[in-house]
Order: structure tokens, then sequence, then C-alpha cells
């Protein structure tokens, strides 16, 4: 036994939901006896549900980049906006700061969830213990910056409610923010359904 | 009721003996560095308190126009509710619902189940359908997105400058505010209601 032992070599299980830590009878099926939850030593399924979400998310981002999130319209001119031509449009008008925010938002952070969550999966599906604790660190990241993502869909949303001034100017959503919204909803499932433990599943090396 | 002896790392499965905190202080696992507990400088009174605060801002946040435009004398503002309407009748439909939820149903249960469990939580006991409540904040948890919808209304002021005059109005203020208050509740670990309370004696 390791000097830091696990739950599982010393047939303990945590209940996911409540944390309280039960021993294991190994009966399949078994609930916590505090809150009723289905104990379970691992997520069931990770690799497949983590993977299907993913590849989800992933076919949404294609459109959600390509088709325009909105359209400003303002007496004769019409103009339809798509993320990164927003962000241009943020660093152009002089507010180069929030350009970065959104660019992190939007861009970063979704293709950092996507090549994040594929390594996590391909080192996993290896049996890999490499770079044990660089993985760790990079899942807490991806759960702690998912739902950020977010931030586009709340400002098209919003100005589409602002901007209202009939054939002056308007606001309206297109598509892509649909499939954008869609695409951060699914990347943070994935992320849930992903099980942390497995990285340290195939022998830990900090002995 | 004394906490249970043992912790088990939520990341990767090692097992601690459990140590009391003091202030200040974290516990961090030696193999993950997943913090597996904080010490709490906020008594059960204290976090209802907050949750009362919280109640109150959202409240305000909700009723109050968030910015207002002008434009040749015109002037347009808009609500949340305002915002959730606009998406659903512009026929994104989705965005819509997903901005209901995240930003009006899920924090506004959030706060109705935390006051109800903290309000019991004062003298040490569960309330009826604690173990209900509990599971439910417990999924709740990663889908509230007020402090991101804060930073989009930031954004919006910033776009919308270019073209109209903006104002920002009280809603706003009331976002500022529930985003710190949301930053407090971050720190806290509410699954250890389930070791420091006990079922109500018959």
């Amino acid at each position: 036994m390791s000097k830091l032992p696990r739950a599982a070599e010393l047939g303990l299980i945590r209940c996911h939901v409540c944390a309280l830590v039960c021993r294991d009878n190994q009966v399949p099926g078994a609930a916590c006896p505090r809150c009723g939850a289905r104990l379970h030593r691992r997520k069931s399924a990770s690799y497949s549900r983590t993977a299907a979400l993913l590849l989800a998310a992933f076919i949404f981002y294609i459109p959600a980049n390509l088709l325009p999130i909105m359209r400003t319209a303002s007496i004769g001119e019409v103009d339809d906006n798509t993320i990164i031509s927003g962000v241009v449009e943020l660093w152009v008008k002089g507010a180069p700061d929030l350009a970065i925010i959104v660019f992190t938002a939007s861009i970063m952070v979704p293709m950092l969830k996507f090549s994040v969550l594929s390594v996590l999966l391909v080192c996993g599906k290896c049996s890999s213990n490499w770079a044990q604790h660089q993985r760790a660190r990079l899942y807490r990241l991806v759960e702690f910056v998912g739902y950020w993502s977010m931030l586009d869909v709340f400002v098209v949303a919003l100005l589409t409610a602002l901007v209202r001034f009939s054939v002056f100017s308007s606001v309206e959503p297109l598509p892509g923010v649909v499939f954008f919204g869609l695409t951060v909803v699914l990347t943070m499932l994935a992320s849930m359904s992903f099980d942390p433990r497995l990285i340290w599943d195939c022998g830990c090396d900090d002995e | 009721m004394s906490p249970a002896p043992l912790l088990v790392c939520e990341h990767c499965d090692t097992v601690y003996r459990r140590i009391p905190l003091a202030r200040g202080q974290v516990a961090c696992c030696a193999r993950c560095h997943f913090v597996l507990e904080r010490h709490h400088r906020l008594s059960a009174n204290g976090l209802l308190a907050l949750t009362a605060t919280a109640m109150v801002v959202f409240i305000q946040a909700n009723i109050w126009p968030i910015v207002t435009l002008g434009l040749n004398g015109q002037q347009s503002s808009a609500t949340l509710w305002g915002t959730i309407i606009a998406m659903w009748q512009q026929h994104a439909q989705i965005v819509s619902v997903l901005a209901a939820a995240t930003l009006f149903f899920f924090p506004l249960m959030k706060m109705l189940l935390f006051g109800w469990v903290f309000w019991f939580a004062r003298r040490g006991e569960r309330g009826p359908g604690f173990r209900g409540v509990m599971i439910v904040l417990h999924y709740l948890r990663p889908w509230t997105m007020s402090e991101v919808f804060m930073l989009g209304v930031l954004v919006a002021i910033v776009k919308a400058r270019a073209y109209f005059e903006v104002t920002a109005d009280p809603g706003v203020f009331a976002y500022a505010v529930l985003t710190v208050l949301i930053t407090v509740f971050a720190g806290v670990d509410f699954r250890q209601l389930w070791d420091v309370t006990a079922e109500r004696k018959p």
C-alpha cells in the first residue's frame, strides 16, 4: 500500500452527493446510508459519456463560429457579426482590455476545454501516468472557467433587449448564438461527466 | 454531532484523517492539491443573514432596469426579464430558456433552499425535506451564472457606447453586489451541514 492510501485500497467509498465515507460492501446498487444516493466508485461510463458530449459540443462549435451571432441594423445598413468580428470590433473601438476578456471567454476557454478533455481522455485510455499533477490541475482549471463562456450569449441577449429603436437601430440574435449556448452547456456536461480520479487510477507516481 | 473522522479527496480518492482547522486554514490533498476542506468563518446564523441579503439584492437586480440607452431623445432600457422575453420573441428560445434558468430560476431556488437549511441549522437541526433539498443543491451548484451576466452587462455597455448614450441603472449595481455575495458563497462547502446537523428529535 502506498504512503497515501486510496479509498479503494481501504475498502472505502465516498458518496458523491453528501461526501460521506462508507464501507464498500461490493453490492451493486448500494445506496448511501445518509442521503440515499447510489454509491459508485467511479462516475459511470465516464470515458464514453465525456467523449460523446465533447464530440457533440465540438460539432455545435463549428456553426457557432461560422454563423453570425447577431445582426445590427440601422437606417438601411445591416451588419452581421460573428464571435470573431465582435472581438475585432471591440479591439478597434478602443476597448482592447474587454476584447481580450471576450476573446478568452468565447474562443480560448472552449478551445482549452476541447484540448484538455481530449488529452485527459486519451491519457486515461492509454493508462498513462504521464504528468498526473499537471493533468489534475488542468481539469480543475476547466471545471473552474467552464461557464464563463456564456459571456457572449448574455451580451447578445442584453443588446437585443436594449437596442430597440424601430427603424433607426435594432439588434437581433442569429442562429450562431443558439449553437454557441448549446456548445457551452455541452462542454460543461462533458467536464462534469469526466471522473478526475481516473487520472490517478493507472498507478500514482508520487511515492 | 462530531464530524466524520475520515475525508476522501473528491478528485483522486485519497483517504485522510480529518483534523480540526484553525481560522483561515485550508486542507489540501497531498496528492492532487484539490481543496479538501476550508475553515468556516461564518456560522449558520451568518450564512442565513448572507442568504437573506442575497435575496434582497437579487430582487432588486431583477426589478430595476439594468442599463438605459438613449438615441435622438428616445430611451430604451432593459431588465433581466425584458432580456429573457426579447430572446424568446426573436426566435432564440433555447437561449431564452438557458438565461431564465441560469440567471433567474436556479439562483432563486438556490437562495430559497439555502435559507431553508440554514434556518434549521442554526440550532443544529434538519428541517423537513432536508435530504431532498441537499441533493437538489448539490446538482444545482454549477448552473448559476449571475456573475457571468454581470460581466456581460459591462461588455454590452462598452459595445453600445459607440452608438448610443448609455446610462447605468440601479440594476447593474445590484448585480455588482450580488457578484460579491456569490464569491463569498463560493467558499462555503454546504455539504458540511450533513455533519453538523442531526435529525430533529420527535
